[in-house]
């Protein structure tokens, strides 16, 4: 960066309202639903994990974030909002907070913060989590009989377990693959989310709402989601019509993380490929290797390790889909590996 | 040709050229075996043992080995010794040999003795190589035991198997996975480059205030 004042850039210019600050903004403003919706499915357990998690990722990046004012681009904010939204109600809060510390230390900022990064930061916190507790990341709580109830031991001593024995529920995608007697949950009770699971994946509807509202903001790039809507549709519609798999594909859609993966998880600006063509790929990889992971995984969700996945076969498909420069002949391959 | 001196010989191998977290080499046992303080300790022993060995054998017979075919020579020699130390193990332990497996045999192709025979034994005389071997080895049971301490404290609560935390600890179940040994060879590396990095900033601070005064 030079000092001065005025800057000189080849043309064309085109002017954008739209900055860092304001898109990351408003990806916030979208997702207050889901939000909301979480706070009303889950108490105020869904406010604390929440806060555990934003908190993580805000005192990381400003302890470590390397650019002065990183913290007002609300990036951050976001990584800890969502990275809140994939964790279960009763998780303890010590686990949410370290998993968003490591989430944005070793998902973004050492890799140099903002726009540098190679995986989705959220996910990273996550499979971290994952990998980590096992057993916290993957109790889901029974619905309980009031509101103001917490849903777990979120109040946990550091790096002590939880203790306090809540009555646990299966998510749908867990009831189906793992239950004793798998039900298919009715469709309409997923879309409006009344059924167990993370916070924000609950309800379909409130997810669809933010991420149309942000693909006709342009904040994300519509392509993705409809490839990866697309390509489960369909890999899951053959495998269950060849009866190797028992989940019917509306239900795929709609159930687990494949939601909030799809919108606001794989649009990750910095982690999707650049041209609609490599968008395309990059969601039917997506698609297909979310339906054969939760297939065949050991696990019964498998949105974030597809997305982290693809995350990394980003640079090769923005390689791979360079678009075409006019004016030059069809040579210029063999010229470049001279 | 040599200008250093057999304390520096011994001393350098310890940490300013630690063969784990310096010279990056031996990284297979160092990431596979440290999932616990005690796998970390008979994995370095071992490798003590050898190194030792193999640097005083290859010095004193520098003279008889072909320059040709010296790291056939040398890996040979380093077989025999692994073999040793393997068949010792599982007689005098052999719950921790089943514990270490096959990397007990893939000390043979562990880089760091290696190099020592082709850097520094097949060139000096055999008191020399030893304390420049006992050396390396001491600095490679320190990184073992810092990483294999550190994996076994999260992993599992506890150091040398008796607990820290109470029974209540949860156990970072990723740091005894091979996931975890990445994880903690990176956080040890990124300390010491940060701690490097400051070093530096203060010595160019401290000149600065030298010539200003």
């Amino acid at each position: 960066m030079t000092d001065s004042i005025v800057k000189i850039t080849a043309s064309p210019h085109v002017r954008s309202a739209d900055s860092t600050i304001r898109i990351m903004w408003s990806v916030v403003i979208s997702l207050v639903p889901v939000i909301a919706a979480s706070i009303y499915f889950f108490g105020p357990s869904a406010i604390f994990v929440l806060l555990a998690s934003v908190a993580g990722c805000l005192l990381t990046e400003r302890l470590f974030g390397s650019t002065p004012g990183s913290l007002a681009d609300g990036s951050a904010m976001i990584t800890g909002l969502l990275l809140g939204l994939t964790l279960p109600p009763g998780f303890p809060l010590w686990m949410a907070f370290l998993g968003a510390g490591f989430g944005m230390a070793f998902g973004k900022i050492i890799f140099g913060g903002l726009g540098q990064n190679i995986f989705n930061p959220a996910l990273v916190g996550r499979a971290f989590l994952q990998a980590a507790f096992p057993v916290a990341i993957t109790t889901w709580p029974a619905k309980t009989q009031h509101w103001w109830t917490l849903q777990g031991d979120n109040f946990a001593l550091p790096f002590m377990s939880p203790v306090v024995d809540a009555a646990t529920a299966a998510t749908p995608l867990g009831n189906l693959k793992f239950g004793d007697d798998p039900v298919v949950t009715p469709l309409l009770d997923l879309f409006m989310g009344t059924t167990g699971g993370s916070l924000g994946e609950t309800s379909a509807l409130l997810i669809l709402l933010g991420g149309l509202y942000l693909a006709w903001r342009g904040h994300l790039n519509w392509h993705i989601p409809l490839s990866i809507f697309v390509s489960a549709f369909a890999v899951s519609g053959l495998f269950y019509t060849l009866g190797i798999s028992q989940f019917p594909p509306m239900f795929m859609l709609l159930s687990g993380g494949m939601m909030l993966g799809a919108f606001y998880m794989a649009t990750d600006m910095v982690t999707s490929p650049i041209t609609n063509k490599g968008c395309w790929l990059f969601g039917f990889g997506i698609g297909f290797l979310v339906v054969v992971i939760r297939i065949w995984g050991g696990l019964p969700e498998g949105v974030m390790y597809a997305i982290l996945l693809m995350n990394a076969l980003v640079p090769f498909i923005n390689r791979a889909t360079q678009p075409r420069l006019f004016g030059t002949s069809g040579k210029k391959k063999e010229a470049d590996n001279e | 040709m040599r200008t250093t001196t057999p304390s520096q010989d011994f001393i350098r191998g310890i940490w300013d050229e630690n063969p784990v977290l310096v010279q990056m080499l031996g990284l297979c046992p160092a990431l596979a075996v440290t999932n616990s303080v005690k796998n970390a300790l008979a994995m370095s022993a071992a490798t003590f043992f050898v190194i030792c060995c193999s640097s005083v054998l290859v010095s004193s017979c520098k003279r008889f080995i072909p320059n040709e075919v010296r790291i056939s020579a040398y890996i040979l020699v380093i077989a025999t010794f692994v073999t040793l130390a393997d068949m010792l193990l599982q007689a005098y332990a052999p719950v921790q040999h089943k514990e270490l497996g096959a990397f007990m045999a893939l000390i043979v192709v562990n880089c760091m003795i290696l190099g020592r025979q082709e850097a520094f034994a097949s060139k000096n005389n055999p008191f020399r190589s030893l304390l420049d071997a006992v050396g390396t080895g001491i600095g490679f049971t320190i990184a073992l035991l810092m990483m294999g301490g550190f994996r076994e404290i999260l992993g599992t609560g506890a150091f040398l198997e008796y607990s820290l935390f109470g029974p209540n600890f949860e156990p970072w179940v990723i740091m005894v996975l091979p996931a975890g040994g990445f994880l903690t060879l990176g956080f040890i590396l990124l300390a010491m480059g940060y701690a490097e990095h400051r070093k530096k900033a203060n010595e160019i601070v401290n000149e600065q205030v030298k010539t200003a005064l």
